[in-house]
């Protein structure tokens, strides 16, 4: 899905887990998320430590969509 | 009799389902579950132990779960060590390559698994590993044992290998010398090629160059404060009563979902049905699957200029390759029409 996405030249990010599988399958902008089943925000801490997690992530999410990147890149968190 | 060792994930080694996904490797004594039956199958190996870990507890802490499993094994001397089948489930597949890389690597003994072809462990292990070509489902059970049981046989007794294709797992690119049974030389075999391509009849290369699909880099944006961004997920959060009806594993719709006016997904509205993960989270709080709360944030602070008051959802798990691009392609001529400029897919 994120392929055609890019494909019409709409510029995505992929946030995922499975680093590896996102970059196999041809994602070019990815920032890892922290689990598969809670992908921002751990459960086990405190809400406000979840927004910071999720706030933090998604901001480099935003970055990497302005981010002129020659190669797939997998933004550093 | 030779010795063999098995890794199962936390669902066939009868640990529990979804919710038991983060245990530890644990070993236990015998065959459990699907090693049982492998058991039963091999004729020159008994199956003196099972590997059990959490599909969640592989994928998220590989280096250190490879490192407890390694321990594990560390004492006990086994001649061929065997994974799975993980048929299409993705993370029992990654789990699968992983192990049978460390252990062949540790112990330099024969290491072999089965996946179906769509698993994403298969592209990411295919090189290296022995990975029989398996059913979607566990459906396909007898049969991917028996593949498994019968090549593990031929080994230990040193029989002849044929090759990927004759012995039906996924090729790993290997090349070998052989003795053609036919005696006709290369260059007669590439001119006979040459003359096929040449009147447009289909002919066989012997040297296939696997096609890879890589998408042009999409240009960033130029002003992220102007810019419309668009929220896409694989996580199935969908409002409660589901109402495009898409399935929990293997879906082939998706949906779209209004947050007008919305600070954040409350959970009373939205659930996750995605049936590959334990929903116990996402469900208590769709935001940390779906971010609005922060996305909401961002577009306050004027940091990104709007966000697009709808959202796109589908289930990830099980969903064929070309199911994926074919929902692909119908959002993004959704996303063209409402003049999306960038997006996020958030899987899980």
């Amino acid at each position: 899905m994120v392929k055609e996405v890019e494909r019409a030249g709409i510029p995505i990010v992929q946030m995922a887990n499975l680093v590896l599988v996102a970059k196999n399958t041809g994602a070019n902008r990815i920032v890892p998320t922290i689990s598969i089943p809670h992908p921002l925000g751990d459960p086990n801490t405190s809400k406000e430590e979840q927004w910071k997690v999720r706030h933090h992530r998604v901001g480099i999410a935003l970055q990497g969509l302005t981010t002129d990147i020659q190669e797939q890149t997998v933004f550093a968190v | 009799m030779k010795k063999a060792i098995v890794y199962l994930n936390q669902f066939f080694g009868q640990i529990g389902g979804e919710s038991t996904a983060g245990h530890q490797p644990a070993i236990k004594e015998g065959g459990i579950g699907p090693a049982q039956e492998l058991n039963r199958q091999l004729q020159h190996a008994e199956v003196t132990h099972t590997v059990v870990c959490g599909d969640n507890y592989m994928v998220e802490n590989e280096e250190e779960a490879v490192k407890q499993i390694l321990e594990l094994l560390s004492d006990k001397e086994f001649d061929i060590f065997i994974s799975g089948p993980a048929f299409k489930a993705g993370r029992y597949g990654l789990a699968c390559g992983a192990v049978n890389k460390a252990v062949h690597e540790a112990f330099s003994v024969p290491v072999i698994t089965s996946m179906h072809t769509e698993n994403p462990g298969v592209d990411l292990y295919k090189k290296e590993l022995i990975i029989f070509s398996g059913g979607e489902s566990v459906i396909a059970m007898d049969e991917d044992l028996k593949k498994l049981a019968v090549y593990a046989d031929k080994i230990l007794t040193n029989q002849p290998l044929g090759t990927a294709e004759e012995e039906g797992y996924h090729a790993r690119g290997n090349r070998h010398q052989i003795w053609r049974d036919d005696q006709v030389c290369a260059a007669d075999r590439v001119v006979d090629m040459l003359l096929k391509k040449i009147h447009d009849q289909p002919f066989e290369s012997e040297l296939p160059v696997p096609k890879r699909d890589n998408v042009p880099i999409a240009p960033p944006l130029s002003d992220l404060a102007t810019a419309r961004i668009a929220v896409l997920t694989s996580g199935g959060v969908v409002p409660v009563n589901n109402p495009d009806h898409i399935r929990s594993a293997s879906a082939t719709r998706w949906g779209k979902y209004s947050i007008e006016g919305m600070e954040r997904l409350e959970a009373d509205i939205f659930k996750t049905i995605h049936g590959g993960y334990d929903p116990t989270a996402i469900d208590a709080d769709p935001n940390i699957c779906v971010p609005i709360d922060v996305l909401r944030a961002y577009e306050a602070e004027g940091k990104i200029g709007h966000l697009y008051e709808f959202f796109y959802s589908t289930v990830g798990t099980g969903v064929t390759q070309s199911d994926a691009a074919r929902m692909g392609r119908e959002i993004v001529e959704d996303l063209l029409a409402v003049d999306v400029d960038a997006a996020i897919m958030i899987s899980t």
